[in-house]
């Protein structure tokens, strides 16, 4: 039972770094239909800023939060100057934003190798992320490590303040026009291009956010962000283009599901039938879980 | 319907690094291959041997360092007068990662250099990659790793550590500790799954109980599932053969589901000193490697080779077993060469055998039969500074036994080995 429990946690807590990683995408990919692959850097960026600021600030869990809205401007910074100078002027041709943003992802890894060093990079975990809780006593205890329970939180809290910013503040209204209709948003007096500039910050932003919960749980290193991007983009895609509520589903319904496979079977297999599954939900799904209807006839 | 336009924009992104993966295996320099003895370039001043170490790509952290060890010897012979009279000209290709590019940078490096030798390669892929390349052009490469044994070309020097001088000490010492249980954790390629094969067969001999084995994809970073499994088992010890990146993860992970080294030991044979210093020395303190050499190993040579390197790169740069490997292999084909008169691949191979060198980790010897070394196997106790202590040595040099064929419990595997490598 506590096995069957356990699991659960552990699949709960893999959907949280898989939904902190994705969700910055979500916006940038999902709402604004530019293909970012510098995106798995900008988190390195954030994992960096942790690994940065552990110099000044000795002690580990204060630097760790500080890092938290340093690395989400750092990452906005580097999200903005990219949409600035490239991607502002490619939206309407996404295969070269998709080649820009490749070239810009492998400079940025080589940046950081230049910087750092080629080698990872090693940050102190504080003390109050180092221990337990333990939900259940007894012979057969059910245990709950801090760290994870950490990003679980970050996670939602990441998701809830998205969500209010979309929902309640004129900014948000703004987004939300210019991606369902980007003409008529633009007829009604809305600035788009500086819209977009926002929504990319944000998306960025984000991106540094997750970095900073994965130097939590995995090596900080020049190639960290190829590690994740491609699940980043499926949790995206599974989720439905344009909605939060579809990536939140799809990185807790994946996760879950890959820990439950990996209890099972072997981590190997499990990725294989978690790929294979999500390959034959877009077959039944093609939009995915969920979508944004929108006037656009295109 | 533009809702699906996401996809396949996805969809093109990854066939898009694909082709660009793919492309740098389609360039090729020279395809004039004979065949017949490489033909070595001894007319000038100097003699060009070739250094083939990743420079980019994921293996870059661990390769940079074996050329740096190279240069360093190669620097120490031509302070010394060099060999045959010839001082050393190094030739240096970036194998980028990629088990292809390793295969035709050695062309390039046998075919237009004329190289008397090549030193590197880290992965057992890119070994692979490159050993037909040498055997077709009679050339030699020095291997400077540890890796899974079962291979024995006349083309390649190992002087790294096989199996027998890595693994089998490291069981020889958990049983000795009174280690009954053992669980199983490694990356899903051959070093692995051929270590672990070994392991089973020693504990069906010894009666230690495997509880579970596990393997990750290289490069995987979520662990919290074994470490669940791990935990879950009570094993008195876990194995570990994961590689790079995933034993950052797995360690956190392995804190964090409040094992320790008190309670749960792991034994490591892929972490040494650089890799400590990536994951942490906090994290590790406590836990066992096993190696031929550390950067703490007591000796005048290491002493002087610790120095040297740490003159040269950085008074903060630890050494460690795969870069004395690589430092050792330089100074051994030099003293074949001298003893053979000789910079021919076939006169250098017939005097290797029996040739020593005093090296940081203490004497080694050439077996001219294997190509490998004889070696001192050590168990190591990773400390909070981050350096590895000696725990337990074997009682000098281990002769080299590549297919374990002095070992009656490992009848058949190397056999079976090669049957499923076919």
């Amino acid at each position: 039972m506590t096995v069957i429990l356990t699991q659960a946690f552990t699949g709960v807590s893999i959907g949280a770094v898989l939904l902190l990683i994705a969700l910055g995408l979500s916006l940038t990919f999902g709402q604004m239909g530019v293909i970012n692959m510098a995106h798995g850097e900008f988190i390195m960026a954030g994992a960096y800023t942790v690994y940065m600021l552990q110099g000044p600030i000795h002690s580990a869990g204060f630097s760790l939060l500080v890092a938290l809205p340093v690395a989400f401007a750092v990452a906005g910074a580097m999200g903005v100057l990219l949409e600035w100078l490239l991607i502002r002027r490619l939206y309407t041709r996404p295969l070269d934003t998709l080649l820009v943003t490749w070239g810009v992802s492998l400079m940025l890894q080589q940046l950081a190798r230049d910087l750092f060093g080629a080698p990872n990079v090693h940050t102190e975990a504080p003390d109050w992320l180092s221990g337990r809780v333990t939900l259940i006593g007894g012979d057969d205890p059910l245990t709950l490590a801090h760290a994870r329970l950490f990003i679980l939180g970050l996670a939602l809290a990441a998701v809830v303040a998205l969500t209010l910013t979309l929902r309640l503040t004129p900014l948000g209204r703004r987004i939300r026009a210019v991606v369902q209709h980007r003409d008529l948003a633009e007829a009604s007096g809305i600035p788009t291009a500086r819209v977009d500039r926002v929504t990319f910050l944000i998306g960025s932003g984000l991106a540094g956010l997750a970095g900073v919960a994965l130097t939590l749980v995995g090596p900080i290193g020049p190639t960290m962000g190829t590690n994740v991007i491609i699940d980043a983009f499926l949790v995206v895609v599974v989720g439905g283009i344009g909605q939060l509520k579809g990536a939140v589903i799809a990185a807790f319904a994946l996760g879950v599901l890959q820990s439950v496979l990996e209890y099972s079977t072997t981590v190997s297999v499990a990725r294989v039938v978690v790929l294979v599954a999500i390959v034959a939900f877009l077959q039944w799904r093609p939009q995915g879980i969920h979508t944004v209807r929108t006037r656009s006839l295109a | 319907m533009p809702r699906a336009r996401g996809t396949r924009y996805t969809a093109i992104a990854l066939a898009f690094a694909t082709a660009v993966a793919l492309s740098a295996c389609g360039a090729r320099t020279d395809e004039e291959s004979s065949g017949s003895a490489a033909e070595i370039d001894t007319s000038g001043d100097t003699i060009k041997v070739g250094l083939l170490n990743s420079l980019s790509g994921t293996m870059a952290i661990s390769e940079v360092t074996v050329r740096d060890a190279l240069l360093l010897a190669i620097d120490e012979i031509n302070a010394a007068g060099g060999v045959l009279g010839k001082q050393i000209e190094p030739i240096s290709e970036d194998g980028a990662s990629d088990w292809p590019t390793f295969a035709e940078k050695s062309e390039k490096l046998i075919q237009q250099d004329h190289v008397a030798a090549v030193f590197g390669c880290w992965t057992s892929a890119s070994r692979k990659a490159v050993l037909p390349v040498f055997e077709q052009n009679g050339s030699l490469l020095f291997y400077p790793v540890q890796y899974e044994g079962l291979e024995q070309s006349p083309n390649i020097f190992y002087t790294g550590a096989t199996t027998n001088q890595q693994i089998i000490p490291a069981l020889d010492y958990l049983r000795e500790e009174g280690v009954e249980s053992l669980y199983l954790v490694g990356s899903d390629y051959v070093f692995p799954r051929t270590a672990n094969r070994v392991i089973n067969a020693y504990a069906e001999e010894y009666g230690i109980e495997i509880v579970g084995e596990d393997y990750a994809p290289l490069g995987s970073t979520e662990f919290s599932t074994i470490a669940n499994k791990v935990e879950a088992s009570g094993a008195d010890a876990v194995f570990n053969t994961l590689n790079g990146d995933s034993n950052v993860s797995f360690f956190r992970e392995y804190e964090a589901s409040g094992l320790t080294a008190e309670s749960m030991p792991v034994m490591s044979v892929s972490i040494a000193e650089e890799e400590v210093r990536g994951i942490g020395a906090e994290t590790l303190e406590g836990q066992l490697t096993s190696w031929n050499y550390y950067q703490t190993t007591e000796g005048e040579a290491n002493d002087r080779f610790v120095a040297a390197y740490q003159e040269r790169y950085g008074a903060d740069k630890p050494t460690s077993d795969p870069m004395e490997a690589a430092y050792t292999s330089v100074h051994l084909w030099a003293a074949m060469v001298e003893a053979a008169g000789s910079f021919e691949v076939e006169d250098v191979r017939a005097a290797a055998d029996g040739i020593t060198f005093d090296a940081p980790e203490g004497e080694v010897t050439v077996d001219g039969e294997t190509q490998h070394l004889y070696k001192t196997s050590r168990i190591g106790r990773i400390g909070a500074d981050g350096l590895i202590t000696e725990v337990w040595s074997s009682e000098g040099p281990i002769r080299p036994d590549p297919f374990l064929r002095e070992y009656d419990w490992a009848e058949g595997l190397a056999e079976a080995a090669a049957a499923e490598n076919e």
